[in-house]
């Protein structure tokens, strides 16, 4: 398991009861500095709760919550000085610019940002030209540009995104995506995000943990989990009789999931591909694609239903 | 620091906010009727007070004077007046709350009780505002339309008059005491806005307790008579007893008290209900 580098982030055990309805059971998870750690589950499996314990929104009914080091409860400001994030949608004040929505949350963040430093992380979020424009007039996505502007704004070690893609077109998702990668790589940010969007995990993240139904499944690095499970490989040849003879000589531990058309989809280990493309190669078929089947969904889904 | 900061983000919303401006709006339409009417037929209005003394006592000199308009004024906005403070203060926590800025606001690194001390303070500035736009409507608006003067008041022993020159102190204190009163309601509002998710609740439960109180003080029945000192809204006017003669001191000191216990509690209870609060919103 990849983990590298300093915990910023221990959450053991948690729970969170309203009541009789036990909003999240037994959470339990690291986050390491410069980490794109996700924070994957189900609809109603406690992420927001989780994040919302983790800012002290909502207050544990038990377990642990150490950031930087320090007790969470014993530390509130001392650690929110250092993460910036977003619940939910990023809500704004709709009578104000975007320019005075920013500073007013800079200054409550204890830093005194100038009009130039505004501009520079509206500008960095996309937003360039619209600093003066009132958020009632802007849209999801912008809002959501915007929201990430402002966890920017005291340079936090820590930013926490609560499902922000949600609600965005497919140019917004890649462009938030994109931004959560900037954050990572030009700004060395450790990001913790929770989405539903499960190839968005896949994608950036290299850490990761499955929750549901308010406990936590699995957790550790995105490739190391998913490379321990099968593919299943779709491979587009020129000779589909000739290509699934082959694939049958070799032996049993390759199953022929279906053929269509042109294309042979297999049960195989990552480690495979390479050897059956060798194969078909050596044996004058020609190969025209390979694509790995396999996704995040698959293996939440496997986890979420087991 | 942090507190002045999230003081001066407070006072920046309220100057933005378009609500904030019905307040003031209102109150110069209003005040802008009244001096209108009094204008045109003040004196006609103040017969109805003069008249049954006339037999007895010769009135002499400017009675319609600005003294007695910002007195008259007074006493007609002090009851209205809390539904527009409340419009502002009743909003602080739960606007936040139903526009979802209080995720973001409460995930900032300043302790919640500052946050709401800010929101507090702003709400008195706003209220301090409301009060000094009336005083400057009814007093110097109210003077320089209609002079200086003896103010003449009606009351429950009789007619009293009270010399120009005595005038000042007493409409300061008057004032004084009458922003008291305001506060108490700016500190209902808010504290009943610690309890909710929306705008409309908080503002509406104000003026209904308001309503409710002044009906109890107002029924003449002895088992509410009992509660009926211990009310706010009995003591919403008690900045009229600097307008008395002898000055009613031990009720002046009374209803001061009065008030400021209702503001610690309530602002107390505020504080305790915002600090304990889950932002589930």
């Amino acid at each position: 398991m990849l983990e590298t580098g300093e915990k910023i982030v221990e959450i053991k055990h948690l729970v969170k009861h309203y009541g009789k309805f036990h909003a999240v059971e037994d959470v339990s998870f690291d986050v390491f500095r410069g980490d794109v750690f996700g924070f994957l589950g189900p609809n109603g499996s406690g992420k927001s709760t989780t994040i919302r314990t983790m800012l002290l929104l909502i207050k544990p009914t038990s377990g642990e919550l150490k950031l930087f080091g320090k007790d969470l409860l014993k530390n509130r400001n001392y650690i929110l000085q250092k993460i910036g994030c977003i619940v939910e949608k990023p809500d704004f004040y709709k009578y104000l610019s975007a320019e005075k929505n920013i500073e007013i949350f800079a200054r409550l963040s204890g830093v005194n940002i100038t009009k130039k430093k505004v501009h520079e992380i509206i500008e960095f979020v996309g937003l360039k030209g619209r600093e003066k424009d009132k958020l009632g007039g802007f849209s999801h996505g912008m809002k959501q540009r915007l929201g990430i502007a402002q966890t920017l704004v005291h340079d936090p070690e820590l930013i926490i995104l609560d499902e922000p893609t949600t609600g965005l077109d497919p140019q917004g998702i890649i462009d938030i995506r994109n931004l959560i990668l900037q954050l990572k790589n030009e700004r060395k940010k450790t990001v913790l995000l929770s989405s539903h969007i499960l190839s968005e995990i896949e994608l950036i993240a290299n850490r990761m943990v499955i929750i549901n139904k308010g406990k936590t499944i699995v957790q550790g690095s995105v490739n190391e989990l998913l490379n321990a499970q099968e593919l299943i490989v779709s491979i587009a040849v020129d000779n589909i009789e000739k290509a699934k003879q082959l694939i049958q000589n070799i032996g049993t531990d390759i199953l022929i999931d279906k053929i269509e058309n042109n294309n042979l989809l297999l049960h195989i280990s990552q480690e495979k591909i390479p050897v059956i493309n060798k194969l078909f190669c050596d044996n004058n078929v020609n190969v025209y694609s390979i694509e790995t089947k396999r996704k995040l969904e698959d293996y939440f889904l496997k986890l979420i239903n087991s | 620091m942090m507190f002045w900061k999230s003081t001066y983000n407070e006072f920046i919303k309220i100057a933005a906010k378009p609500r904030s401006y019905i307040g003031i709006g209102a109150i110069t339409l209003i005040l802008g009727i009244i001096l209108f009417a009094m204008k045109a037929d003040g004196m006609n209005f103040i017969s109805f007070v003069t008249r049954p003394f006339e037999q007895s006592l010769s009135f002499e000199g400017n009675i319609l004077n600005g003294n007695l308009i910002a007195f008259i004024i007074l006493q007609m906005l002090i009851i209205h007046i809390p539904l527009l403070i409340a419009l502002v203060t009743g909003d602080l926590v739960s606007g936040e709350a139903a526009m979802g800025t209080i995720r973001l606001l409460l995930t900032k690194p300043i302790s919640r009780t500052n946050i709401l001390l800010s929101k507090y303070l702003a709400g008195c500035a706003y209220t301090l505002i409301i009060l000094l736009w009336v005083g400057f409507l009814a007093l110097v608006v109210g003077k320089l339309l209609f002079g200086s003067g003896d103010l003449l008041v009606l009351n429950s022993d009789g007619l009293i008059v009270l010399q120009e020159h005595d005038l000042g102190w007493r409409f300061l204190s008057g004032f004084i005491v009458a922003y008291l009163s305001l506060v108490m309601i700016a500190t209902l509002s808010l504290t009943l806005s610690c309890f909710s998710e929306n705008s409309i609740g908080p503002i509406v439960t104000t003026m209904a307790i308001i309503i409710l109180f002044t009906i109890i003080g107002a029924l003449d029945v002895p088992v509410l008579q009992k509660v009926q000192p211990y009310l706010f809204t009995s003591h919403m006017v008690a900045w009229r007893n600097f307008f008395e003669d002898p000055l009613p001191t031990k009720k002046i000191i009374s209803s001061i008290a009065i008030l400021f216990l209702h503001i610690f509690v309530l602002l107390y209870i505020a504080i305790y209900k915002f600090n304990k609060k889950d932002i589930l919103s």
